[in-house]
């Protein structure tokens, strides 16, 4: 064990000197698969996923400003506009400089789901599937599913409420049982296939279309708390674009294991 | 034949019953055939009433004037229906609940309950949703007056940072409400997204004098009721329907003292009232007021002499009543400890002159003799009433009368109520001047005072009490609740009463 460990060490530290960049923050996690239940569904539609590294904390200011000074058609003025819509990097000075009251360890919003897309190509990394992304955010502290800890959801749905936390720095929430940071309370965050969700935006007739979506489902049991967590990220996602560039919308890399 | 039976009984309304009875089988079967005709011919006038605003023209276009609480646009009056351009914006902004309360709201235009809208019937809507970038959350919005999928909210879905733009034709005159309808549909409502659009008839609403814009809604806070701090919205007490706040337009005190709605002494009041819930139902009522008319539910329908009216959550209804005489007419949801413990409270305040024949104000104090004796002038001491022996007994005593004449507005524990009945516990203003309390409670008090660096304008009326008992009570106050320990003594009273 102590050797694997020291293994990876060894082989982290080649790559950060391989890129030549020194921040300490773009390591990843393992997340070990497993099978989870999406949204409100029931268990006959659990979810399979599988072993994956995920970034332990979302993709920085600083981060994102050294992607976009090596790939210049990321700049702000020069990204193609079917790509990122007018929103995209709003807060920059310009092409090469963060906004004045942008902090370089805050989290990189206001990118497109190309952009996102790009910066973890770029690293010989992937965006995570919607599934890998709810599959790793379900941990709290202790637990790998706190679905039903109702303090955990609660939580959640508060940290949702609070206007302007993507000011705050990464690494600013609670680290999670895999040791993965920020997934609730920072910033909403892109994922590979966030538009197979079948939101309309009419809560009440999406009902039936997340019935249909995720099959046998059907008993919504309004008095779980996660569901409402759920709930608002799904919405949130069904009312976003690939091109669309959010305040509150962020992104982190995610990456398969070798096989 | 007990077809015809059933038939006779059902027409027994119609008050045709009477020619069927006699008839031969050929002759009833044209009368029911007219009667089906003349029920068919009924039904398509009121079709064509639907038919008729469907099919309105407009001419031009304006921009949609939008206001906050408690103000309403301007009437329609005369003019033709039109093309509306409404621009709205989506705010989540933190906001004051209470005082040293306060609240994350997500508001429509930046106030709970949301921008009032004015059209008329006819009108075609071109509704632009902005969402602000600064918010977290995708919004839309459900407008209750509008025909088609989802009042809208299916159109109308916007991330944040973007907007959206919708159109719709104003088909039936009311009052609706609108609201957020985007997962959880139950949290966007119990954070304040919610407002009133009015479809006014052709030729708009009766002229009155003043029109003011009420909304109730519950919230569901983590803190109860009172707990400084930013509150967190509480799902699970929301879900339970256990309402921390029960508020007119989304705050405590947002229609008291300073912040109360105005009118003069013989105006016309209409009040556009609405509830956002999201679970209670209002039972809405002024305090010394009769509605003279209410549109029952928003509709078209009309009451009259109404005392309270029943508004259903996500529903609205208008009520009109003419101000008779001054004062200060508090509005309330007749649960009524929603009103003096939850916040459902406010003030409308009418200036003029008196009319003593309508009101005529207190004529007469006395004693009440159940055993007979007729009604007396109060005497100066009156000695059915115990007397107290020492500073405990007095306070024993005043503690009895605080429960049964002053606990309903300054409350159990002397803290009062926000903007309408000053506390008594810790009060500077007790504090600062026996006497002074001493006649208040002896003459009562009208006009603004300020209490713990807060302003009150409210009213409390003359006590009917002897110089013992108010001896009693004012030494119970004086030595509850911080405050200085006073004795107050009946001799003190009496030197009030007669001085002045």
């Amino acid at each position: 064990m102590l050797f694997q460990n020291s293994l990876f060490l060894i082989f982290f530290l080649l790559i950060f000197y391989w890129n030549g960049i020194s921040q300490d923050k773009i390591d990843m996690k393992k997340i070990n698969g497993g099978t989870y239940v999406p949204l409100y569904g029931s268990d006959s539609a659990q979810v399979v996923v599988q072993d994956f590294w995920l970034d332990v904390y979302p993709v920085s200011n600083e981060q994102f400003l050294d992607f976009v000074n090596e790939n210049k058609k990321w700049r702000k003025h020069q990204v193609i506009s079917l790509f990122a819509d007018q929103a995209y990097l709003s807060k920059w000075k310009n092409d090469s400089t963060l906004g004045k009251d942008m902090h370089p360890q805050s989290p990189a919003t206001t990118v497109s789901w190309y952009a996102a897309k790009a910066y973890c190509a770029c690293q010989a990394k992937r965006l995570p599937t919607m599934d890998e992304w709810e599959y790793a955010a379900m941990a709290s502290e202790t637990k790998i599913n706190a679905q039903q800890d109702s303090l955990f959801n609660q939580r959640i749905i508060q940290s949702y409420e609070t206007p302007k936390t993507y000011a705050q720095k990464i690494g600013s929430t609670f680290k999670n049982y895999w040791g993965i940071y920020d997934l609730h309370g920072l910033v909403w965050e892109w994922t590979s296939d966030f538009n197979s969700v079948l939101i309309s935006g009419e809560s009440r007739q999406d009902v039936d279309t997340e019935r249909n979506l995720f099959c046998a489902g059907g008993a919504v049991n309004a008095t779980n708390l996660m569901d409402y967590a759920a709930f608002m990220r799904y919405a949130f996602r069904g009312s976003i674009k690939a091109n669309y560039c959010i305040q509150s919308l962020g992104f982190r890399c995610a990456k398969s294991t070798e096989k | 034949m007990t077809k015809n039976v059933n038939f006779m009984y059902y027409c027994k309304n119609l008050n045709i019953m009477q020619y069927i009875k006699p008839f031969n089988l050929s002759k009833r079967i044209i009368t029911l055939m007219s009667v089906i005709l003349l029920a068919s011919c009924s039904q398509e006038a009121g079709k064509n009433k639907t038919i008729d605003s469907a099919t309105i023209q407009v001419s031009g276009e304006m921009k949609a004037e939008l206001t906050s609480p408690p103000l309403v646009p301007t009437p329609v009056g005369n003019r033709v229906a039109k093309k509306l351009i409404l621009d709205m914006e989506i705010i989540e902004e933190e906001g004051q609940m209470a005082d040293g309360v306060t609240y994350i709201y997500w508001t429509f235009g930046g106030s709970v309950p949301g921008s009032f809208i004015r059209t008329r019937v006819g009108d075609e809507v071109e509704f632009t949703l902005k969402n602000h970038p600064d918010n977290k959350l995708p919004h839309n919005i459900d407008l209750h007056a509008v025909t088609g999928p989802g009042g809208g909210a299916t159109s109308s879905f916007v991330a944040p940072g973007h907007q959206t733009m919708f159109s719709f034709k104003t088909l039936n005159p009311g009052l609706y409400v609108y609201h957020c309808a985007t997962a959880p549909v139950g949290m966007h409502i119990a954070n304040g997204m919610y407002g009133l659009i009015l479809v006014e008839p052709e030729g708009g609403l009766s002229k009155v004098d003043k029109e003011y814009y009420i909304m109730q809604g519950d919230f569901y806070t983590k803190g109860e009721n009172g707990q400084p701090g930013l509150q967190p919205f509480d799902m699970q007490k929301a879900v339970d329907e256990d309402a921390d706040y029960v508020v007119f337009n989304g705050r405590v005190g947002a229609l008291t003292g300073d912040q109360a709605i105005t009118a003069q002494v013989g105006e016309t009041v209409r009040l556009f009232v609405g509830n956002g819930g999201p679970n209670l139902v209002s039972s809405f009522h002024v305090i010394g007021e009769i509605f003279d008319k209410v549109n029952i539910e928003g509709g078209t329908a009309i009451n009259e002499n109404v005392q309270t009216t029943l508004i259903p959550a996500g529903g609205a209804a208008i009520v009109e009543f003419k101000v008779d005489v001054p004062g200060t007419f508090i509005l309330v949801d007749h649960s009524i400890f929603r009103a003096f413990n939850k916040g459902a409270l406010g003030m409308l305040k009418v200036e003029g002159p008196e009319n003593k024949t309508l009101y005529s104000g207190k004529q007469q104090e006395g004693i009440y003799h159940p055993e007979g004796g007729g009604i007396q002038e109060m005497p100066a001491e009156e000695a059915a009433t115990p007397i107290a022996s020492s500073v405990e007994e007095r306070i024993e005593l005043g503690k009895q009368i605080y429960a049964q004449t002053c606990l309903a507005c300054h409350q159990g524990e002397g803290q009062g109520i926000a903007h309408a009945f000053p506390p008594l516990a810790n009060s500077d203003y007790l504090n600062d001047d026996v006497s002074r309390a001493i006649e208040i409670v002896l003459k009562g008090k009208t006009g603004e005072i300020t209490v713990n660096g807060n302003k009150y304008n409210s009213i409390m009326t003359a006590q009917t009490l002897t110089n013992e008992e108010v001896a009693n009570v004012l030494t119970y106050v004086y030595n509850s609740w911080g405050n200085n320990k006073t004795e107050v003594t009946p001799k003190m009273v009496a030197k009030i009463k007669n001085s002045r």
